[in-house]
C-alpha cells in the first residue's frame, strides 16, 4: 500500500463528486425533499386515517359545524369529511375506494354505505356505531397515557431516508461508477501504471465513505433546522452507526464494481440489490406483524441494521454499547463484502 | 547488447479467431520499432500483451533479459489507442495525478513544455480538442521519465496539422534516446518515425527490417503517373503496362529512363507528371495482395 497513491485516487474521486454539480446537488436535494414531503403530509391537516363522505354538500371539504350528523360523530379524530352533491357520486368514490364511508346528512334514522372489501370501512362502521351511543355510566375500561416526548413519524422516518440516500450513494458511487470506468478504459490506463487494484478499490471506498457521511452532516443540519428533530440519545452514537453503516453499503458497492464493463446490466444489479434492500430495512414501514422469513430475509441486508441502530439511539436513547451488535453484524458484513469483491475484481472484465 | 524488450512465440485467441499467432521479436535500446499492418491484424494485442494489460495464452515477453516484474510500470510509459480519462479533472490535475503514481516523476514543467499543453493545463479532460487530447495521452505515458514507451496508433483520427504536431513530439522523444514501441496503419508514420518495422497480417509478422531494407527488398522501379487524356491523345496504346486509376494512369517501371524518352518522343505533355517511390504500402501489397487500408 503506497499512502502517496491511495491520497491521490482519494482526491480525483473526491473532486469528481464535488464537481460533477448535478449530481453533488441531487445528493443533498433528494433527501431533503422526501422529508420535506412526509413533514408536509404528515404534519398538516391532511392528516386523516379516515374519510367520510356525506351528501347532499356541496363538493369539497365539508363543514362539519352546518351538517345534519350525529354530533357524537363529529368531534371524532382522524376523520376527514368529504362533501358531494348527491348519493351516486359518493357510491361512485365509495366502490373506487375513493372515501371509506359515505353517510347521508339528515334527521335519524341516518342512512351509510360501507364497501365490504374495504378494511377502513369496517373500522369507520365500528366508529360510527359506537358514537351513536351512549357512553356506560361505570367505564369498563380504563384510560391509560404514556408520558414522555413523543416520537414523531417524521423522527422515526427521518435516519431511514438519510439510510436510503446512503445506500444509494453508496451502491451507485462506487459500483455504477468503477464500472463505467471499466467500460470507457480508465481502469486499464491505471491498470498499466504502478497503481494496485487494492490501493484503487481502497480510494474508491475511503473517498465514499467520507463523502456519505459529509452528506449526512449536511442534510441533518438542513433538516434539522426546519423539523427539529428529536434525538434521544448521543449525536456521537448516531454518527458512529452511520459510520459503520457506510462502510458496509460503501464494500458492497465495491462487489458490484468488481467484474462488468455494461452499465445497463449493473443498472439492473444494482435495481435488484437496492429495491428489495429499501423496503425491507424498514425505511418507510416497519415490518413488526410481516411473516417471520420476510423478516429473516431483511436481515442479509446491511441497511436494516444500520436503520435498527440509528433509531435505537435516535428515538428509544440507545447507547453505542446497546447497538453493539448489529455494529457488530455490520463490521462482519463489511469484511465479508471486501474479500469477495477483492477475489472478483478485475481492471478490464 | 540485450534487448530491451523481447517478445517470444505469443500466441492469443478471442474464440475460435486466432488474434496473435506465434509473434516473436526482438526491440533494440534507443530504436524505435513500428508493428505496422491493416486493422485487425494483431498490433493492438500484441502490443497489450507486452505492457501486461492483456494475457497471453502461451509465449514470453522478456523486459531487458527478465520476465516483467513489479518494476515494469515503473519504468516503461504507455498510450492507448483508446482511453477516457477521470472525469471532472483538469488537464493540469490529470497530469499531477498519473506523476504521483510513480515514484520517480518527471518534473511537471518539462513535461507540459516539451508535449505543448501550456495553453490547455486548466481545461477539463473532455473539453480537449483531439490533438490537444493525443498530447496529453503522450505526456501521462512520459509523465514517469520511461526507458520504453509504447505508443499505440498514436495520430489515428488526427487532422494533419495535430498529426505533424504529435509526430515532433514523438520525434524529439526519440532524439534523447527513448525506445519506442509504435504501431501503426498509416505507412507515413511509420517510415517516418520508425528505425525497424515488423509488417503483421492476420496475426503473424509476415516481413520485418527497416523501411527502406523493406521496399528495396521486395519493390524496385518507380510509379509514374499522369492524367489519362494524354496517353489517350496519342492514339496508339503504349508498349508498357498501364494501370488506369480513377482520372489518371499508372505506369510502374523498372526503367523510368526509357518510359521517359519513349513519352518525350511521342510528344505526350509531361505537365502534371509524377514520379513516385514505393513505400512500406507497396510491400504489404506485393506480400498480401491486399491494402492497408482495406
Amino acid at each position: 500500500m503506497n499512502p502517496k497513491r491511495l491520497w491521490i485516487m482519494i482526491i480525483a474521486r473526491n473532486r469528481e463528486f464535488f464537481r460533477d454539480r448535478a449530481a453533488f446537488g441531487w445528493n443533498f436535494l433528494f433527501p431533503f425533499l422526501i422529508v420535506a414531503g412526509f413533514g408536509l403530509i404528515f404534519g398538516g391537516q391532511a392528516n386523516r386515517a379516515y374519510k367520510v363522505g356525506v351528501f347532499p354538500h356541496a363538493p369539497g371539504p365539508a363543514a362539519v359545524d352546518v351538517i345534519e350528523i350525529p354530533e357524537t360523530f363529529k368531534g371524532t379524530e382522524q376523520v376527514e369529511f368529504i362533501g358531494f352533491a348527491d348519493r351516486e357520486t359518493g357510491l361512485d368514490r365509495l366502490a373506487h375506494h375513493k372515501i371509506d364511508f359515505l353517510l347521508e346528512a339528515g334527521p335519524p334514522p341516518h342512512r351509510y354505505w360501507v364497501n365490504d372489501t374495504s378494511p377502513k370501512g369496517y373500522i369507520i362502521e365500528r366508529l360510527f356505531s359506537a358514537s351513536l351511543c351512549a357512553p356506560p355510566e361505570d367505564s369498563l375500561a380504563v384510560r391509560g397515557t404514556i408520558h414522555g416526548t413523543p416520537i414523531r413519524y417524521l423522527d422515526w422516518l427521518f435516519p431511514g431516508i438519510l439510510g436510503m440516500n446512503m445506500m444509494f450513494s453508496a451502491l451507485w458511487g462506487v459500483g455504477y461508477a468503477v464500472v463505467r470506468y471499466r467500460k470507457n478504459g480508465v481502469l486499464r490506463r491505471l491498470k498499466a501504471t504502478p497503481l494496485t487494484a487494492f490501493e484503487y478499490l481502497s480510494a474508491q471506498m475511503i473517498s465514499r465513505i467520507f463523502l456519505l457521511m459529509f452528506t449526512l452532516v449536511v442534510v441533518w443540519t438542513g433538516c434539522d433546522l426546519l423539523f427539529d428533530f428529536n434525538v434521544q440519545g448521543s449525536y456521537i452514537d448516531l454518527l458512529a452507526v452511520f459510520f459503520v453503516g457506510s462502510l458496509s453499503l460503501a464494500a458492497l458497492g465495491l462487489i458490484l464494481a468488481a467484474r462488468g464493463t455494461s452499465e445497463e446490466f449493473t443498472t439492473g444489479v444494482l435495481n435488484f440489490i437496492s429495491w428489495p434492500m429499501m423496503f425491507l430495512s424498514e425505511v418507510w414501514f416497519s415490518l413488526e406483524g410481516a411473516p417471520t422469513w420476510v423478516r429473516a430475509a431483511a436481515g442479509i441486508f446491511p441497511l436494516k441494521h444500520m436503520l435498527d441502530a440509528a433509531r435505537a439511539v435516535m428515538n428509544d436513547g440507545a447507547t453505542i454499547v446497546d447497538v453493539s451488535f448489529q455494529l457488530g453484524l455490520l463490521a462482519a458484513m463489511t469484511l465479508l463484502f471486501l474479500l469477495v469483491s477483492a477475489a472478483l475484481f478485475s481492471w478490464t472484465k | 547488447m540485450t534487448a530491451i524488450i523481447e517478445v517470444r512465440n505469443l500466441v492469443k485467441h478471442y474464440r475460435r479467431i486466432t488474434a496473435v499467432d506465434g509473434v516473436s521479436f526482438a526491440c533494440e535500446p534507443g530504436v524505435c520499432f513500428g508493428l505496422l499492418g491493416p486493422n485487425g491484424a494483431g498490433k493492438t494485442t500484441t502490443i497489450e500483451i507486452i505492457e501486461g494489460v492483456t494475457a497471453a495464452d502461451t509465449g514470453e515477453v522478456l523486459f531487458r533479459g527478465r520476465p516483467r516484474d513489479a518494476r515494469f510500470h515503473q519504468e516503461v510509459g504507455i498510450m492507448f489507442q483508446q482511453t477516457a480519462l477521470l472525469d471532472f479533472l483538469s488537464v493540469g490535475e490529470t497530469l499531477e495525478t498519473f506523476a504521483a503514481l510513480y515514484r520517480h516523476p518527471m518534473d511537471l514543467v518539462t513535461i507540459i513544455e516539451r508535449c505543448r499543453l501550456g495553453e490547455i493545463l486548466g481545461q477539463m479532460n473532455h473539453r480537449v480538442s483531439g490533438g490537444q487530447r493525443q498530447r496529453l495521452l503522450l505526456a501521462l505515458a512520459l509523465v514517469n521519465r520511461p526507458r520504453l514507451v509504447f505508443l499505440d496508433e498514436p495520430s489515428t483520427g488526427l487532422d494533419p496539422q495535430a498529426r505533424k504536431d504529435l509526430w515532433e513530439i514523438i520525434e524529439a522523444i526519440k532524439a534523447e534516446g527513448s525506445t519506442l514501441i509504435l504501431t501503426t496503419h498509416y505507412m507515413e508514420e511509420a517510415q517516418r518515425l520508425c528505425d525497424a518495422v515488423a509488417i503483421m497480417d492476420r496475426g503473424r509478422i509476415i516481413a520485418r527490417g527497416s523501411p527502406q531494407a523493406l521496399i528495396d527488398r521486395h519493390c524496385s522501379g518507380v510509379t509514374i503517373g499522369l492524367p489519362a487524356d494524354r496517353l489517350e491523345a496519342i492514339g496508339t496504346p503504349p508498349p508498357w503496362p498501364v494501370h488506369r486509376v480513377r482520372d489518371r494512369v499508372e505506369i510502374p517501371s523498372e526503367n523510368p529512363r526509357a518510359i521517359l524518352a519513349e513519352l518525350m518522343r511521342r510528344n505526350v505533355d509531361l505537365t502534371d507528371m509524377t514520379v513516385r517511390s514505393p513505400t512500406l504500402e507497396n510491400v504489404f501489397l506485393k506480400l498480401t495482395g491486399r491494402k492497408l487500408a482495406e
